[in-house]
């Protein structure tokens, strides 16, 4: 009965310490005024905010003498996907020139996703996007 | 001959042992049928998606892939706390974000894609862009005031063991 007690109190804190990440998230979302450094919030939501909660969720079920695996599983997923979505928010900005331009590539040309500049190709203006499609 | 039928039914065993296991955790409960299922779907899946990923990786070391991913469990811990940190008490106007262009050893994809994700799941730096022929990786940082230092970390932290793993 004790050891269930603990996995609830644990589930508890696990709640708190999630949410209490969360809530940074969506401060720093609606604080950051610049679109790239916007991106860098709902990162820490998608790892330690869900993870705690999932977490939670982990202990809530041992309590009642029911446990799964399907946490880690969502787990896992999120990790896999969490970086794509991220990596084409911050293209788009690229490509919209919503930020800085970034430093050229020591090595190579340019980088990928600027590399309609060469082509002339002016994705800034939005009337210019018409004919390119 | 062997070799090349193994080769044409398991394009790529790590990922066939891997949908197995996830298709038996997604049942919550153990049974010899679903594992059969799993392993079914697990061979069946790879072999009909393997036109879009051709290439197998060759060199692939599971043990220090698990310290690896214990290692970024904990960096997403420790940086989850410092960037919370600069989220609440740095104001905007002394914000300093900054670029940071990280040239590559790492040749294969699977590990570059491995590298970018890393760096995007730890907290106060995403991956941003490959450059057009794949030789160094954009990172935009939330706030930094010695941009060389964090690539050097992403360096040595992250790319030498990914280097060792997929080798």
């Amino acid at each position: 009965m004790t050891l269930a007690v603990a996995f609830t109190y644990a589930a508890g804190a696990s709640l708190l310490i999630g949410s209490f990440f969360i809530l940074v998230g969506v401060i720093g979302l609606l604080k950051f005024n610049d679109p790239m450094t916007r991106l860098h919030a709902p990162t820490k939501v998608g790892t330690i905010g869900v993870g705690m909660l999932l977490l939670a969720s982990i202990f809530a079920s041992v309590a009642e003498g029911s446990g799964t695996m399907h946490e880690l599983l969502i787990m896992a997923f999120l990790f896999v996907t969490a970086p794509v979505s991220a990596n084409f928010i911050a293209k788009v900005n690229i490509h919209l020139r919503n930020c800085d331009i970034p430093p050229a590539p020591p090595q190579d040309d340019t980088w990928s996703t600027l590399a309609d500049q060469r082509l002339g190709i002016d994705n800034a203006t939005p009337g210019a996007k018409v004919s390119e499609s | 001959m062997l070799m090349r039928a193994y080769r044409w039914l398991l394009p790529h065993p790590l990922l066939t042992i891997v949908l197995a296991l996830v298709w038996v955790i997604l049942q919550n409960g153990i049974s010899a049928g679903m594992v059969v299922f799993g392993i079914l779907l697990g061979i069946i899946i790879p072999w009909m998606t393997s036109i879009w990923w051709p290439d197998t990786p060759k060199g692939f070391r599971m043990g220090r892939m698990v310290t690896y991913t214990f290692l970024v469990m904990w960096d997403i811990v420790v940086a989850n706390i410092q960037v919370a940190w600069i989220v609440l008490t740095v104001p905007n106007a002394k914000l300093k974000p900054a670029w940071i262009v990280v040239p590559l050893e790492l040749k294969q994809p699977e590990a570059i894609t491995v590298l970018a994700g890393t760096i995007t799941l730890t907290p106060g730096t995403v991956s941003s862009d490959l450059s057009d022929e794949g030789h160094s990786l954009l990172v935009h940082v939330l706030h930094t005031d010695d941009p060389d230092a964090v690539r050097d970390d992403i360096k040595t932290r992250y790319e030498r063991r990914l280097l060792e793993i997929f080798s």
